[in-house]
C-alpha cells in the first residue's frame, strides 16, 4: 500500500492510505497515512457501522490538509463490537461424520453445501447480494472439483489457459464465502472471530482444504505449490494445527 | 486489532520479514494541492475487489482494475490470493472496504469538491516493485481525470 503511494505521489498525484501494520508504513514512510486498529480486512473498522466508517474517512481526508510530510497519525478509537455473541452455533455435519461417512470427505462436503443452502438463500436475501463467483460457477460445481482432489484423477481446469492452481484457489474461495455467508445468517449474530473458529474447527470444507493442502506441497504441479504456503490455509491456522501435541 | 503484538509469532515474523525485505523508496514525495472542499477524489483499494464479470487476480498480479462509481454493491466480488485477512466484513458490508457510499455522503455535504466516477483495484499480495509500472499508468490516468486525492486502501 505504501509503496503504491510512493509510486502515485511521485507522479505528482497526491495520497493518503489507510495503515493497518503500523510498523510496515513507519518503515515506508508514505506521503500521508492513518493508521487504524482495525482487523486485517476491515480497513473502515466495521461493516453496516456508516458513522464510524465516516469518522475514519474524515480523518484520513483531513490528511490532505496537512502542511508537509510524511504524516503518519493514529486513528484513536477502536472498531465497534459487531457481534456480542459467539455462542450456540452447530455446524450441520461434524467433523467426526466428515472423516467416518459414507462417500469420505467429498461426499461430507456436498452435504454441508446442501444443509447451509437456506441460510446462504437467506443471506443473499437479506443482503442482495453475495461474493460468491470468483470461480465462475455454482458453489456445487466448486465443490465437485474441489472433490476430485480428494480422489484419485484430479479434474483439469474447465477454463482454458487457467492453471490448475488458480481453479482449485477460485473453487475454494467461493465455498469459503458460501461458508461463511451462510453463517453470519443464523441465529446468533456471529463475530467474524466465531465464523472463523467454526469453520476451520467444524466443517468438512476445512478438512477438505487441509487435505489439498497436503496434495500442493507434494504436488508436481508448480502451480499448485504457492496454495500450499499463503493462498488456502491462514497461518493463524496452521500454527494452531502445529501447536497440538 | 492490527497490532503487531496481536498477531501470533508466524504471522508477526511474516509482517516483519516483509519490512525487512523493502525496497528502499528514498524521499518521501508530498504533492501539495488545494483546501479539501475544492478536491476531487479516488479510491484506490489493493483488496483485490473488482466486478463480477472482470478477470479475477491471478496469484501475484500487479494489474488493476477499473471500479466504475455506479457499480451496483451486488457486483462486487473479491479474488484476493491471500486468506489472512477477514472477508466477512466485506461480505456484509462492501463500505468496510470501499467506502465510496460515505465518500458520496461528504461531497454531498461539500466536505470534498468531487468525486471520480472512476475508482481502482490492485490484489496487495503482489511484489512490491511490479506495481510501479501500473502505478504511474494509473497516476496518468487519475490526473486526466482531474484527481488531486486518492484514498489508498489496503486489506
Amino acid at each position: 500500500m505504501g509503496a503504491l503511494g510512493h509510486y502515485i505521489e511521485r507522479e505528482g498525484v497526491a495520497t493518503a492510505q489507510i495503515s493497518l501494520i503500523r510498523e510496515q508504513t513507519a518503515a515506508i514512510r508514505p506521503s500521508r497515512a492513518l493508521w487504524v486498529p482495525f482487523m486485517l480486512g476491515r480497513p473502515f473498522g466495521a461493516p453496516n457501522e456508516p458513522g464510524f466508517q465516516r469518522r475514519v474517512l474524515q480523518s484520513l481526508l483531513s490528511l490532505f490538509e496537512r502542511p508537509a510530510g510524511p504524516v503518519l497519525e493514529d486513528f484513536p478509537e477502536n472498531a465497534p463490537d459487531s457481534a456480542p455473541t459467539d455462542s450456540g452455533f452447530a455446524c450441520p455435519v461434524s467433523f467426526a461424520a466428515a472423516s467416518t461417512g459414507a462417500g469420505g470427505l467429498a461426499r461430507a462436503l456436498r452435504d454441508e453445501i446442501a444443509q447451509l443452502a437456506p441460510w446462504y438463500d437467506l443471506a443473499r436475501k437479506r443482503r442482495g447480494r453475495s461474493t460468491v463467483g470468483v470461480f465462475g460457477a455454482t458453489v456445487e460445481d466448486a465443490a465437485n472439483h474441489v472433490a476430485t482432489y480428494l480422489g484419485d484423477k484430479p479434474d483439469p481446469p474447465a477454463v482454458a489457459g487457467m492453471t490448475a492452481g488458480l481453479a482449485v484457489k477460485r473453487a475454494c474461495d467461493d465455498i469459503k464465502a458460501y461458508y461463511y455467508e451462510a453463517a453470519a445468517a443464523q441465529p446468533g449474530n456471529l463475530a467474524a472471530k466465531a465464523i472463523d473458529e467454526w469453520f476451520w474447527r467444524d466443517t468438512a470444507a476445512a478438512q477438505a482444504f487441509l487435505a489439498i493442502r497436503e496434495i500442493c506441497i507434494n504436488s508436481a504441479d508448480e502451480s499448485l505449490k504457492p496454495l500450499a504456503k499463503l493462498s488456502l490455509i491462514p497461518r493463524s491456522v496452521i500454527d494452531r494445527l502445529s501447536a497440538k501435541p | 486489532m492490527a497490532r503487531l503484538t496481536d498477531f501470533s509469532a508466524s504471522e508477526q515474523k511474516h509482517h516483519l520479514d516483509k519490512i525487512r525485505d523493502l525496497p528502499d523508496f528514498g524521499a518521501t514525495p508530498f504533492v501539495a494541492g488545494p483546501p479539501l472542499r475544492e478536491r476531487r477524489v479516488a479510491i484506490i483499494t489493493t483488496s483485490g475487489v473488482h466486478l463480477r464479470g472482470d478477470r479475477p487476480f491471478a496469484m501475484g498480479a500487479a494489474d488493476y482494475r477499473v471500479i466504475p462509481g455506479d457499480t451496483p454493491h451486488a457486483d462486487l466480488i473479491m479474488s484476493h490470493s491471500s486468506v489472512n485477512f477477514d472477508r466477512s466484513g466485506f461480505q456484509e458490508d462492501v463500505n468496510v472496504v470501499f467506502p465510496l457510499d460515505r465518500l458520496r455522503e461528504l461531497q454531498a455535504e461539500g466536505v470534498v469538491g468531487s468525486v471520480s466516477d472512476y475508482h481502482y483495484a490492485f490484489m496487495g499480495a503482489a511484489p512490491i516493485r511490479a506495481l510501479e509500472a501500473k502505478a504511474r499508468e494509473l497516476a496518468a490516468l487519475l490526473k486526466k481525470d482531474r484527481v488531486d486525492a486518492v484514498l489508498l486502501t489496503p486489506v
